[in-house]
């Protein structure tokens, strides 16, 4: 390729991802302003994030770290008091902090998994539904066998297997939910294939790799969005199950983490509702929120759901 | 004689259908036969008309020239050369030569690009143009080639902004840019309103022949062939069945189904006397393909031979005409 | 007295752009056993004239005044169910894309029976008979009714709709777009057999589609219609004639025929305005080349130019000046390189 093509080739491409993420951004406000869950959703995520980021600040107490009374004593078990609003678990740990950390793994795990979803999805629906013949039938019957797994003893056997860390329950998420982007990527393909414009494409002389990403894929990735919005909840959902069952990674604290410390010293049993009532709370409203954004989401892609 | 541009020989395709788990239970694969043997050249300079109703075969003989679809058998060849096994380079010099204007302008071009986008990647892909100012430029030229002036001002629109017209114009002025020796048109106006169809037909006869084009039309309207081909062959299930000057072939149709076509036209003018067309209206299946004539069930004139025996394209008064109705020295391909 | 009368109707609708005026003000009727083409291009409004009539428009449609009157009936003013009661009874609709008109899953004949015992109340026996006498009446063979839809050709789904709107006897038909799907001797075949059938059963035929000829092989009166408007209308033969409208006479040399001497063909430049902002003046005045100053500010009427036929132009009177003029003035306005080339010997 000629310096000069690059000139050009370069500039445009720019545009266009410029153009795909304001075309996503302005999608994502007009699905707040059409949906009124949909806005809920996105403000409860907007205030997660805030609080991911600012939780160094916010956080009265590092949440791995051990209070102690003025007596030398660990602080355990104390109730929800002002220098501890949510009080702290039974090693002396300040619970609120916790939760506000908490916040960083949820995000992560949700959004990085998503994301992944997202990049894993399209890609195998987009070769498997242009290329179609032998590559489609591999990579489809890959998904079945995805589709196939029990989900969650899985994704444990998977973290179990490759260590309890959180990158690698990314990983796992990633490759248990990219089937349905999957499938769905791959069905919209194999229709848009048939379009004209995919065709002229093929006269003008652009190439298969060339048809597959300019061409195709800026019309399905609204899709793959969708689904990747969908992974979202999910993920953090299976975050938190296998940090519960005490899979996760032990080094980050996420909100499964905290059910699972306070399941185990019995905090249901002396009823501290302030310790595992607010991850549970924090778990619901996460996974919330990405259902209802998709769902305001659908409904703008796909307007016969709306209700009559 | 030149060597013609383009010479389709004894062009066959074949799709196999996937019926349901029945019938693969039951076994029969269908085979719809689409194409079953079409041959004709043409010539530089040449418009060439390919009429036929719905399901004749047409629109997949232009996909087969554009190769976006493989023949089952028989060959293309664009300028003496076959182009089955075109790949990398080759390929993409004949796609500059060999362009295509849609049926439905609504869908030819990517909703998600702009017009200037759109219309910068042919000439990426070529590597047209020196620099991107100089491709900006071109492009400004082929808008306002296409009477779509100031053509700035359709830069940065999105197709759904534009009317049927202007993006059919667009679609032309794209194709040209690339300057293309062919141009393959499949039914170019039949999706646009009728007071702007003149203005895009008027477009193409005067840009083609300012670029010296070779053209292929599609339409199942004889009118449109007739006001822009110099040559019309109508088909029928998949073959030929006449082929000649259009004054002939529409004028004074020779093949019964031809005739039948020509007369089953409703006419503008109310004063004109109706036709009435004696051919059974029940369109017959490519599924299965006839022995004989393909023609032969509806054909008003059907004799025991066309049941048989497929009547190959014979020279008859300036036109070639397969019908047992007519004697002439037979073609040899 | 008329059939149908339709009077000043307006419909509006409310789009995302704003209100589109999309029929305004259109009035005409239809005399019993007459056939009337309501011609147009696309977004001209004639199909929601047509679904104004027989009151199944949109949801976001409005009818924001005029009347619809049948028999004497404003149909405008009935309650729902009988309004509901004249729809199949005594109007009935041959929609476009009539082919998905058909249950997919039930026999022609059932479906058939079903329409004709529900509003007819008849017995199924009975309505069976009917069936069957509307099926050969249409071409179909009698037999053809044990058939699922997905079993005929295009022609013969056009048929069974066809017989499937004559079910009940009705007075008036509307077809929408009947033929337009249709390759060419479908069509031919179809259009004789509603030309047969207005004859033997004396029924009126309100025929909307964008096809000039197909209201020249069917129609005794046509209405041009442009940006929601009647701009002109009359006896078939006067309109094609001698046109009165310059877009009328525009359309005469817009598209290309089969059997006419043409030199070549003469657009019509520029497009429909936006009926979301329509214009102060005459809606067809930017793509006119007749165009005065009046005509930018003054929407005209429709007023008789006598014998029956009707024009919405200021300069209707000098139409017959103007239709020697319109090909040359039309190229003129289009800026057609083409008219100064001459045409190649083929």
């Amino acid at each position: 390729m000629s310096d000069a093509e690059r000139t050009l080739t370069l500039p445009t491409r720019w545009s266009q991802a410029a153009s795909s993420w304001r075309d996503a951004l302005g999608t994502l406000a007009v699905v707040a302003r059409r949906d009124r869950f949909a806005l809920v959703g996105i403000i409860i995520y907007v205030a997660f994030f805030a609080i991911a980021l600012l939780s160094p600040v916010l956080a009265p107490y590092n949440p791995q770290e051990l209070n102690y009374l003025p007596g030398g004593d660990v602080a355990a078990n104390l109730p929800p008091s002002l220098s501890h609003p949510m009080g702290t678990t039974n090693l002396g740990r300040d619970i609120f902090s916790q939760l506000l950390y908490g916040s960083r793994a949820a995000l992560m795990v949700g959004f990085v998994a998503a994301l992944g979803v997202v990049i894993l999805g399209t890609l195998v629906g987009l070769v498997a539904g242009y290329y179609g013949g032998w590559v489609d039938t591999v990579l489809m019957r890959l998904a079945d066998v995805a589709f196939g797994v029990p989900f969650l003893p899985m994704a444990i056997v998977l973290v179990a297997f490759l260590g309890p860390n959180i990158w690698n329950v990314v990983l796992v998420m990633t490759l248990l939910l990219w089937r349905d982007t999957g499938r769905i990527i791959r069905a919209q393909v194999l229709s848009l294939r048939e379009r004209s414009y995919i065709e002229a494409a093929r006269v003008l002389g652009a190439s298969h790799t060339r048809t597959m990403f300019v061409h195709i894929a800026p019309n399905v990735l609204p899709l793959s969005f969708l689904y990747g919005s969908l992974a979202i909840g999910w993920a953090i959902l299976t975050e938190a199950s296998i940090s519960f069952l005490g899979f996760g990674d032990p080094n980050v604290i996420s909100w499964g983490f905290m059910l699972q410390d306070a399941y185990n010293s019995q905090a249901l049993a002396r009823q501290a509702f302030h310790w595992f009532v607010p991850p549970g709370v924090c778990i619901m409203l996460a996974v919330m929120a990405g259902f209802f954004i998709s769902r305001g989401y659908e409904e703008l892609l796909f307007p016969r759901l709306r209700r009559r | 004689m030149l060597m013609p541009m383009l010479e389709v020989a004894n062009l066959q395709k074949h799709y196999t259908l996937h019926g349901g788990m029945m019938a693969s239970v039951f076994g029969g694969r269908r085979v719809v036969h689409a194409l079953n043997g079409v041959s004709f050249n043409v010539e530089q300079g040449q418009s060439l008309g390919l009429a036929g109703e719905s399901g004749c075969g047409k629109t997949t003989t232009a996909k087969l020239i554009l190769k976006l679809l493989r023949p089952t058998s028989g060959a293309i060849r664009f300028a003496g050369r076959d182009i089955s096994d075109l790949e990398g380079a080759d390929l993409l010099g004949y796609r500059r030569q060999v362009q295509f204007v849609f049926q439905n302008p609504y869908e030819a071009l990517n909703p998600r690009f702009t017009i200037l986008r759109a219309m910068l990647e042919p000439l990426v892909i070529h590597g047209i143009g020196a620099s991107a100012l100089n491709r900006v430029e071109r492009v400004a030229d082929a808008l306002r080639q296409v009477h779509l002036d100031p053509p700035e001002a359709f830069f940065m629109k999105y197709p759904h902004h534009l009317s049927g017209g202007q993006l059919q114009r667009v679609v032309i002025a794209r194709a040209l840019l690339v300057e293309p020796r062919l141009l393959v048109a499949d039914e170019p106006v039949s999706m646009l309103d009728v007071s702007v169809r003149a203005g895009v037909l008027n477009l193409m006869r005067d840009l083609t022949r300012r670029h010296g084009l070779t053209t292929i039309y599609i339409s199942h309207d004889l009118a449109l062939i007739r006001y822009m081909c110099t040559t019309t062959a109508v088909m029928y299930l998949g073959t030929i069945c006449e082929i000649g000057s259009t004054a002939e072939v529409i004028g004074r149709p020779k093949h019964p189904y031809t005739q039948a076509l020509v007369a089953a036209v409703p006419d503008p003018d109310p004063t004109r006397a109706e036709r009435v067309v004696k051919i059974s209206d029940t369109v017959p299946t490519p599924l299965h393909i006839p022995v004989g004539c393909p023609f032969a069930d509806r054909c008003p004139m059907v004799m025991d031979i066309c049941r048989t025996v497929r009547p190959a394209l014979r020279a008859i008064e300036g036109v070639r005409v397969a019908c047992h109705l007519y004697e002439g020295p037979e073609e040899v391909h | 007295m008329a059939l149908l009368d339709v009077e000043r109707l307006s419909v509006e609708y409310q789009t995302l752009q704003g209100t589109v005026r999309a029929v305004r003000d259109v009035s005409f009727s239809l005399p019993p056993g007459r056939a009337l083409g309501l011609v147009g291009e696309s977004g001209c409004g004639k199909t929601t004239l047509a679904r104004a009539l027989i009151g199944v428009l949109p949801r976001n449609a409005r009818i924001t005044e005029g009347a619809v009157r049948f028999e004497g009936t404003d149909l405008l003013r009935l309650p729902a169910d009988q309004f509901n009661d004249y729809r199949w009874r005594r109007i009935a609709m041959v929609p476009q894309a009539a082919m998905d008109s058909l249950d997919p899953v039930q026999r022609v004949g059932d479906q058939m029976v079903e329409t004709i015992v529900l509003r007819g109340n008849l017995t199924r026996a009975a309505a069976a008979d009917r069936a069957r006498e509307l099926f050969a009446m249409v071409g179909l063979q009698p037999d053809r009714l044990r058939l699922y839809p997905h079993e005929l050709s295009g022609g013969m789904k056009q048929r069974a709709v066809i017989a499937m709107a004559l079910a009940l006897r009705p007075p008036l038909v509307i077809a929408d777009e009947p033929v337009t799907a249709l390759d060419v001797i479908v069509q031919h075949q179809v259009l004789q057999t509603l030309r047969d059938l207005r004859e033997a059963l004396g029924v009126s035929l309100l025929l909307i589609t964008h096809d000039i000829s197909v209201v020249a092989s069917l129609c005794d009166d046509v209405a041009v219609m442009y940006a929601g408007r009647i701009v002109e209308s009359g006896t078939v033969r006067q309109v094609f004639a001698e046109p009165r409208h310059p877009y009328t006479m525009g359309l005469r040399n817009a598209f290309p025929s089969l059997r006419a001497e043409q030199e070549h063909l003469v657009p019509i430049e520029g497009y429909p305005p936006d009926l979301a902002h329509p214009p102060q003046g005459c809606a067809f005045t930017a793509r006119c080349p007749f165009a005065i100053p009046r005509c930018w500010e003054e929407d005209p009427v429709l007023r008789a130019e006598g014998d029956g036929q009707e024009a919405a132009c200021h300069r209707a009177h000098e139409a017959p000046v103007l239709r020697v003029q319109a090909a040359e003035a039309f190229a003129r306005l289009a800026g057609d390189e083409i008219r100064s080339a001459p045409r190649e010997a083929c």
